[in-house]
């Protein structure tokens, strides 16, 4: 259960754009017609995505006319599920996991990192308001560690020593293209050898 | 070792590509119109005969669950759910599967929805994984394209219909009552069993939930014999098993090896090696972080199955090996990991949802060296306390790497705790405490 805090300033009203409003009906048709409230996830997510990556109250209210579910049962899924956000993120919302797996590479050094770049508490974006950053748990890229995610992507295979300048990109807004950062295949190990057939063999 | 014919991920690390023509070259979909058209009592039987468990940590054989599925859909529909919601710290096997042999798992939807009578499948991707949910969806559009999936998918006559749902950071959705719940459009909180899902399930109706890695390895199972599969491992635990290892070794991966390879051969042949030499093995988490630790004296001469592993009290999980190194210190890592727990419990029974939050705070306390030993035994009744009292297991997923811990590092433990309580040194403050019941 993650502690929620909902933002103090809220906007009045919301509304799905026309284009979102299509993308919803194309969720709605993935369940069965008298299960609607099944949608409820997948709808605050396009809320979340058009609200630069936060939901305010009212558009809980919204999906929960729109999916003809009482408001409180929407707000019980916000505020149970830890990936909507309930007030507002930086541009880019960096989450470093710190679970054991990540903790014995050496997450904490990522944390510090965060810490010095972006801001000195969790879930405060930083002076230029270009990021946040918060703790999460697994995010199931172990073989990687110690990773973090931000926005949508995967940044693997960090260390002290890049942490810092992948953190100013993101700073600069002009982020670092993601995925392993000691040129690693995906999940394979290091330095692999290749066999005859032309596949990598650990 | 595996031999690099028996390997049924080819594409693991994505050298050959993942596209549909890639998968083609493979053997997917080769024969699959064939496989169907020997029938349900057919496909069942022959995963039955392979002793195929599920992948996804509880070990249950896939054949006779599959075999709990009413025989004939009555007023209710069937369906067929996907469980990719991939959270245990220490596994990230599934994302590769769904990045790089997404074509394996779809042709195993169909085979496996045919068996047992579902016209739709969800498959339930966890929210982070947006990247492979978008992956696995270009494949399921190209596989709906060619007409592998969709109305009479691959000539078979039988329709099936994948969409992908996606989760919202809920380790507890992982468990399958509360994936269905999660679905539903509640709050992900495990329903009581019975009634099981393959009778009560989604909307009430008939369901299967199956891990990724488990349907996926269908389609090879059935291409090319149960006979084939049930011969690699041992008996009850057959076939191979993608290994995630991580934590402190030389080179951490995934890996597809044969179900009971030595734990030895699993970290140094694969791995790189233990960082600082073998010697330098602390213990070892076998199977993500629910299962209780091996401390290094057991790991030397351990087979990694289902079976060796509960002998020795602890489990293979979903195969993620989770490697702890002397220079780290093991009680800081357990905390760690009782603060997961703490962080995911979904707050339905009382002993879980406080009782975690006990067990982080004492073994915090503990590993900056400010318990007492009398701590300690109240650690080891919480654990009892939450294990069995639960609706779900992750009751027992969060006590038992606890006891592990108490069962093989209490000594290491105890020389770090106070004998008595803090109070009694300062017995010369009077007001904190009855002197003269201290004084003999």
């Amino acid at each position: 259960m993650s502690v929620k805090k909902v933002y103090d300033k809220q906007p009045d009203t919301f509304e799905f754009t026309k284009e979102n409003l299509v993308l919803a009906e194309n969720i709605l048709n993935k369940y069965p017609k008298e299960r609607k409230k099944s949608a409820v996830m997948p709808l605050l997510y396009l809320a979340q995505n058009q609200n630069d990556n936060w939901i305010p109250l009212a558009a809980l209210k919204y999906i929960g006319k729109f999916l003809s579910m009482p408001y409180i049962n929407v707000y019980e899924i916000a505020t149970f599920y830890s990936m909507y956000n309930l007030s507002p993120v930086g541009k880019y919302f960096v989450q470093v996991c710190t679970t054991t797996p990540c903790l014995l590479r050496g997450a904490n050094e990522i944390v510090k990192a965060c810490q010095k770049k972006i801001s000195k508490n969790e879930n405060t974006i930083s002076e230029n308001g270009m990021c946040s950053w918060t703790e999460v748990e697994c995010l199931g890229a172990c073989v990687n560690a110690p990773m973090m995610q931000v926005n949508r992507d995967y940044y693997e295979d960090l260390s002290k020593n890049n942490i810092e300048k992948i953190l100013d990109s993101f700073m600069q807004d002009d982020p670092i293209k993601p995925g392993s950062f000691r040129n690693r295949k995906n999940s394979a190990p290091e330095n692999n050898k290749i066999n005859g057939n032309g596949i990598n063999n650990a | 070792m595996l031999k690099q014919e028996d390997r049924i991920f080819k594409n693991l690390y994505n050298d050959l590509g993942s596209s549909l023509n890639d998968s083609f070259k493979r053997d997917d979909w080769s024969n699959t119109k064939e496989l169907i058209s020997k029938g349900k009592e057919w496909i069942i039987n022959e995963v039955k005969l392979s002793e195929l468990r599920g992948r996804g940590g509880a070990g249950f054989p896939t054949g006779v669950k599959w075999s709990f599925a009413p025989k004939k859909v009555g007023s209710r529909p069937h369906y067929l759910i996907i469980n990719a919601d991939e959270s245990e710290p220490g596994t990230c096997k599934d994302r590769d599967i769904m990045r790089f042999e997404p074509q394996k798992l779809i042709e195993g939807c169909l085979i496996t929805a045919y068996a047992v009578n579902a016209h739709k499948c969800y498959i339930y991707i966890r929210g982070e994984y947006t990247k492979e949910g978008e992956y696995l969806q270009k494949a399921i559009d190209e596989a709906y394209e060619k007409n592998l999936i969709g109305k009479n998918a691959c000539n078979s006559g039988w329709d099936l219909d994948i969409y992908i749902h996606y989760g919202a950071g809920a380790y507890i959705c992982g468990e399958e009552t509360a994936l269905l719940e999660s679905l539903e459009g509640n709050k992900g909180q495990p329903r009581l069993k019975p009634p099981f899902p393959a009778l009560v399930g989604l909307y009430g109706c008939p369901t299967i939930v199956n891990n990724v890695e488990t349907i996926a390895v269908v389609p090879t199972i059935l291409r090319r014999g149960a006979k084939w599969f049930a011969s690699l491992g041992r008996p009850k635990n057959t076939g191979t098993k993608i290994f995630c290892i991580s934590g402190n070794v030389n080179k951490p991966c995934n890996v597809e090896e044969e179900m009971g390879i030595s734990l030895k051969d699993l970290i140094e042949k694969h791995a790189g090696g233990v960082i600082g030499g073998w010697e330098n093995l602390q213990a070892v988490i076998p199977g993500g972080s629910s299962m209780p630790l091996i401390p290094k004296a057991s790991c030397d001469t351990l087979k990694m199955d289902f079976d060796s592993l509960v002998a020795e009290k602890s489990g293979l999980g979903t195969a993620g090996v989770i490697v702890i190194n002397k220079d780290q210190d093991i009680l800081k890592c357990m905390a760690r990991i009782a603060r997961f727990y703490k962080h995911e419990s979904c707050g339905q029974c009382t002993p879980c949802r406080e009782g975690s939050g006990w067990m982080w705070r004492i073994l915090e306390r503990a590993a900056k060296g400010e318990a007492t030993h009398k701590d300690i035994d109240l650690l080891s009744d919480v654990t009892k306390q939450i294990e069995g009292h639960t609706i779900c297991a992750f009751g027992e997923g969060s006590a038992w790497p606890v006891q592990g811990l108490l069962r093989h590092f209490r000594k290491e433990i105890d020389k770090r705790c106070y004998s008595e309580p803090i109070i009694k040194k300062r017995k010369n403050i009077p007001y904190l405490v009855d002197q003269h019941l201290l004084e003999k």
